[in-house]
């Protein structure tokens, strides 16, 4: 009895012990290929940026490509651009691609963040319930957020400190009005989280085309109602973060990246990147 | 009812068309989970002994403390690694944030107490009788440990799964401490947050298959090797 059981232990020790064994092995062969003799280990760079990048698949065509040309292993880490921007501002990532340009000037001007470029746009648009109780319309999005506000109408918001959400926050405090009540849902998550709750709620929602495209085909009974608008402009900048400032900085590959970011040859790939999957660009060029 | 027939498929389809990246996703979080309860089972194991089997002053408080960690949630727990690895914070140095390393010490902090606790429940349970029976048959000291934990075998075993499937099910600890890096700290749980969020639901649904087939391996192992010593 006392046998079977130590016999036992000892097979999951072993299962345990062979699992890590495995890995450890990996990693030892996947080391000595890295550091084969023409090409040395690579540099890892931190990332910081939103989740739009991510969720409409921009970053996984870009990045890939960066990190093959310069040799960098890219930490691709995708938040809210507010906590992008907090992290720059600590020094805990050494590029940013975010969109917020109100908030990013404030971490340009505290000197966190040095070589600030354009990079590229999209606009934001509001959806709505296909029954459109509150009759919005048209690209008049002030207009549109003071009939929302009189109409009292369902209102689902990001409220994670994202571009989107400070945006949203903006055509609120545009109109002098400070949105809250039953009416107004607040979700504290990422933009297709959110685009999800509006749906079933039935309620309005402020959002990027990009990630409205992506997510359409599971959003039954939204549609869009507002858009074109000239203050809807969705801008994306790219910097990198000040090593003077944080000593800690990957400074090399982080201003290799910005560069990166506004070459004609990733600008191409931005202006055709989702055209093939929903008939229209997602991003367009827009450097300065 | 559709999409679960959908992600049905598509998970039958990952798996016989070997998708690298998938696998590699899903290897990856096997290590990250082995790797992690090997590291709290070494620990806990004897600290719950220990703990168990002793009586001193503050007992009652340490375990109202492991009692309390086994419901630590794991974002607590993210977020403390999070602070501690920051490049500012105090292990900075060691560029750890966001690497597999980060997730195993998050899972260690959520894994360790349930070990621990369960494993000192087990032991608080060992008869006095057969202590003092194990004494005069004038056992040594190493003797003894291995009989009581031979005793208490099944329960050890509980542990061990709990802790188990407390570090497989993890995602918010995961999510902010590993940075879902693609071909880096990217696991199962992370995956499937993010497939989410971009609205593949069949996707997501699809790992979601994968990820309860491997918890059903690996816990029906366990599972079977706790209940056939019983039986023999």
């Amino acid at each position: 009895m006392k046998k079977s059981f130590l016999a036992s232990m000892l097979v999951l020790l072993l299962v345990i012990l062979a699992a890590c064994g495995n890995t450890s092995g990996e990693k030892a062969s996947a080391k000595d290929k890295k550091e084969s003799p023409e090409k040395a280990a690579p540099t890892e760079m931190i990332l910081a940026t939103t989740t739009s990048t991510q969720d409409t698949g921009l970053l996984d065509v870009l990045v890939p490509k960066f990190e093959k040309e310069n040799n960098v292993k890219v930490k691709t880490i995708a938040v809210g651009t507010g906590q992008a921007l907090e992290m720059g501002t600590k020094g805990e990532a050494d590029a940013l691609l975010v969109h917020a340009p109100k908030s990013e000037q404030e971490i340009v001007d505290s000197g966190d963040a040095i070589n600030y470029k354009r990079v590229m746009y999209n606009d934001f648009v509001l959806a709505g319930p296909s029954e459109n109780p509150a009759g919005v319309s048209g690209d008049d999005i002030n207009a549109a957020f003071k009939k929302l506000y009189d109409s009292k109408a369902v209102f689902v918001s990001r409220g994670d400190d994202s571009g989107t959400n400070k945006k949203e926050l903006s055509l609120w405090q545009a109109l002098n009005i400070k949105p809250s009540g039953s009416n107004y849902i607040s979700t504290g998550q990422g933009m297709g989280a959110t685009l999800q709750v509006a749906a079933e709620k039935k309620g309005y929602v402020l959002t990027d085309r990009g990630t409205w495209l992506a997510q359409e085909k599971n959003l039954k009974g939204l549609k869009i109602v507002v858009e074109g608008g000239k203050n809807l402009m969705n801008i994306y900048h790219v910097m990198q973060v000040n090593p003077e400032k944080h000593d800690k900085v990957n400074s090399k590959d982080a201003k290799k990246f910005v560069d990166f970011m506004v070459s004609k040859d990733v600008q191409d790939i931005i202006k055709d990147f989702g055209v093939k999957k929903y008939g229209q660009p997602l991003f367009h060029q827009y450097t300065e | 009812m559709e999409l679960i027939i959908e992600g049905l498929k598509k998970a039958l389809d990952i798996i016989l068309s070997a998708d690298p990246e998938v696998i590699r996703i899903t290897l990856l979080t096997l290590r990250v989970s082995f790797t992690s309860i090997l590291i709290s089972t070494i620990i806990g194991l004897p600290l719950g002994m220990a703990i168990g089997l002793s009586r001193f002053k503050g007992r009652k408080i340490i375990l109202i403390f492991i009692n309390i960690g086994m419901g630590l949630p794991p974002v607590v727990a993210g977020l403390w690694i999070t602070l501690l690895l920051w490049r500012s914070g105090p292990l900075g140095n060691f560029s750890l944030l966001y690497t597999p390393t980060a997730i195993v010490m998050a899972q260690v902090l959520v894994s360790l107490p349930i070990i621990t606790g369960l494993t000192s429940s087990a032991f608080q349970q060992i008869n006095d009788k057969l202590l003092l029976q194990i004494k005069a048959m004038g056992a040594t000291k190493r003797q003894t440990l291995l009989i009581l934990l031979k005793e208490s075998r099944i329960a050890v075993m509980a542990a061990i799964i709990a802790g188990f499937g407390r570090v497989i099910a993890e995602v918010g600890a995961a999510m902010m401490v590993g940075g879902n890096i693609l071909g880096d700290t990217r696991i199962l749980t992370t995956t499937i947050v993010m497939e989410v969020s971009k609205g593949n639901f069949d996707l997501a649904l699809a790992l979601s298959f994968i990820l309860l087939s491997a918890a059903f391996l690996i816990t029906g192992t366990l599972t079977f090797l706790q209940q056939r010593t019983r039986n023999l």
